[in-house]
């Protein structure tokens, strides 16, 4: 006896073929599925259908019989799993799972995707999940995290303090948003923590250009000076191939630094505009700097061999930029001013001293954190020395 | 190197050089020789067939019956090597609004029926010959045709649609569509569900056919069979095309499913028995 089933008036103009699909499900090929039905057109539908799909409509039968074809199957045999479960981020990730979600069961015979990062510990860190949840549950609102209407007055030549050093931190977080930006179109989306963490990252690093430029040119209708070596010094970060390095000289080396000179920025800021801007931007680079050292870290620990492609990366960088001036003269001057607070001689020597700190501050920072991922205390030292003079 | 096997194929849609393009690097990875000509129409084609300038023809079913015609008046042979799956049985219905006092075909006397292309066998001419069967003459209706893709052979979808939009819109009594896309226009809501009703159906019929032309050599196109019919929809580098194509499994050729249209053909003067062309507002 085959098996039946009733699509009573449904059509397959009504969704019929789902019914039909789901009782073939059950059978092998060859056996064979009567279909009941009131639908006027049943006889017509089933027969388009059936050969449409590689199945076969018996002429012979008195009621419209289905002998199940396999084509439905053979799309499927030998299908690979993009990983077991959704949770198993595999060693290597297959090109030619393209953009299957992971652990979905992959068509084979699609295109393979054009990725250049498919190997997990190149681009993983264990951390990535839980950054990733801590960027999307702290985003702010420019329009709202910020109080606008808070400007205060700041005297001119302060102001003008506060334009030179906006307009660097825009140039800075040009150069953040696109590295990450970069990197994420290069890795395998298998990786997706790391994407979508990357992908946070380049938000907010929109956030943080619309936030500087606001404030530089709040009393102001346009910004400051572009030094060619600082240019460079950033250039030379978005000319770095390779994943890790990319995030280990952007990351933990420059963003790093940043989020020294952006503590600085808070409390020296003359308004509580500057503070508030200063303040939400490092609580978002902490989390970038958290990415690239547990990252480049990871990489080590697999790895210890990398520590050599690390310290040249830092030493082909720094003769990159051997013959620019570093960071322009102007900025380090204008973060004096910001420091002192005002023209005063007596202040302009606390605002020289406060600078000084903030660059030792900058070192040790970026020293411990080469400790952390694994360079001996004497080379870490000397690797932060190397670090360009531009901050990022 | 082996003797390149010279395919014809018409280009009705742009997938036609994307089908035709894997098809040949798969035959090139199991060591045949194919390449392809495309042709705008199938006049041409089967033309060419017969003159031997290429050796096989992707043929729709009135090519086919051109084809044998052509053939025939000179003395030559013709068979086919192959067919897809979904060439074999189709039906063409003539269908009216479901609320329409229309109950048999020869109601349809006087009534205004849309059809596809003039030269579409499934939408035009086949369910014109079942009215005639029933004995309305096309002089006993208003023959409203959608010349869309002259020279494709109803290849190109476009007729039918308009055939069923006109219906829909009350302009026309009947439309004359295969049973692919009666099914097909019924999902995409071309035909809302329950708005129209199968007045009548043909008999089953075969579509196209891979004919093969007089001047192939016999071993190659017996070779390129062989590997066409083995294609299989589990193989991956396989399916797409067969995707494409609109087929899971490649099926020998057979030509006696034709009868049909042969007779269509020969009571319109479609084609005159020698293979000339008949219908006087024929333009490919």
């Amino acid at each position: 006896m085959p098996t039946t089933i009733d699509l009573e008036s449904l059509g397959f103009d009504n969704g019929g073929h789902l019914l039909v699909d789901r009782a073939l499900a059950g059978l092998d090929p060859g056996e064979r599925l009567v279909v009941r039905g009131r639908h006027p057109a049943l006889g017509v539908h089933l027969a388009a259908w059936c050969r449409a799909e590689g199945h076969r409509l018996d002429p012979d039968a008195a009621a419209p019989t289905i002998v199940r074809g396999s084509a439905d199957r053979d799309r499927w045999r030998g299908a690979p799993r993009a990983g077991r479960t959704a949770a198993d981020v595999v060693p290597r990730a297959s090109r030619e799972w393209g953009l299957a979600a992971r652990s979905a069961l992959v068509e084979p015979g699609g295109p393979a995707l054009s990725v250049d990062w498919v190997d997990r510990d190149l681009v993983w860190a264990d951390i990535a999940p839980q950054l990733y949840a801590q960027a999307t549950a702290n985003q702010w609102d420019p329009a709202t995290a910020v109080d606008w209407t808070a400007a205060g007055s700041v005297p001119d030549d302060v102001e003008d303090a506060v334009v030179q050093v906006m307009t660097f931190l825009v140039e800075n977080e040009q150069a953040a948003l696109m590295i990450p930006a970069r990197l994420l179109s290069r890795l395998h989306p298998h990786y997706r923590e790391v994407m979508q963490l990357l992908a946070a990252q380049a938000a907010d690093e929109a956030r943080h250009l619309e936030v500087f430029t606001r404030r530089g040119l709040m009393h102001r209708d346009r910004l400051g000076l572009s030094g060619a070596g600082g240019r460079a010094s950033l250039q030379t970060l978005l000319e770095e191939p390779d994943f890790t390095l990319a995030s280990f000289l952007l990351s933990v080396l420059g963003e790093g630094s940043f989020l020294d000179l952006l503590h600085f920025l808070h409390r020296h800021a003359p308004d509580r505009v500057t503070a508030d801007v200063t303040r939400l931007a490092a609580r978002d680079e902490a989390r970038h700097v958290a990415f690239g050292v547990a990252h480049t870290a990871h990489v080590v620990r697999a790895d210890p061999g990398f520590l050599h492609r690390l310290r040249t990366a830092v030493e082909r960088r720094h003769a990159a930029l051997a013959d620019t001036a570093g960071l322009n003269k102007q900025v380090f001057d204008a973060l004096v001013v910001l420091a002192a607070g005002s023209w005063e001689p007596a202040a302009i020597a606390r605002g020289w001293q406060d600078v000084l700190r903030l660059q030792q501050a900058m070192d040790s920072g970026r020293r411990r954190r080469l400790e952390y991922i694994g360079f001996p205390d004497d080379e870490a030292a000397a690797l932060s020395a190397l670090h360009t003079r531009n901050f990022m | 190197m082996s003797r390149t096997l010279l395919l014809g194929a018409v280009a009705y849609d742009p997938k036609v050089v994307t089908i035709w393009t894997g098809f040949r690097s798969w035959f090139a990875e199991r060591g045949l020789d194919l390449d392809y000509v495309l042709y705008s129409h199938y006049e041409r084609q089967v033309e060419d067939l017969l003159a031997g300038r290429i050796d096989l023809a992707w043929n729709s079913p009135l090519a086919w019956i051109r084809a044998e015609r052509l053939a025939r008046a000179r003395g030559l042979e013709l068979r086919t090597v192959a067919m897809r799956d979904t060439d074999r049985d189709l039906t063409s219905v003539i269908v009216v609004r479901a609320e329409a006092d229309l109950h048999s075909p020869a109601d349809l006397r006087g009534r205004t029926v849309a059809t596809g292309a003039i030269d579409s066998p499934q939408a035009t001419l086949l369910p014109l010959a079942l009215l005639r069967g029933a004995g309305v003459a096309p002089t006993d209706v208003d023959l409203l045709r959608f010349d869309v893709g002259v020279g494709l052979h109803g290849d190109h979808i476009g007729g039918e649609r308009d055939a069923a939009a006109a219906l829909l819109a009350g302009r026309a009594d009947a439309a004359c569509l295969i049973d692919a896309s009666l099914l097909l226009f019924g999902r995409d809501g071309t035909l809302p569900s329950a708005s129209v009703r199968v007045l009548a159906q043909t008999e089953p019929y075969d579509h196209c056919n891979m004919s093969v032309g007089p001047a192939a050599d016999r071993a190659l196109v017996d070779h390129f069979g062989e590997l066409l019919l083995s294609m299989s929809y589990a193989d991956d580098s396989a399916r797409p095309l067969l995707d494409l194509e609109g087929l899971k499994e490649w099926l020998p050729g057979r030509t006696d499913r034709y009868a049909a249209l042969d007779g269509a053909v020969t009571d319109t003067g479609f084609y005159l028995p020698d293979g000339t062309l008949g219908a006087d507002d024929y333009r490919p």
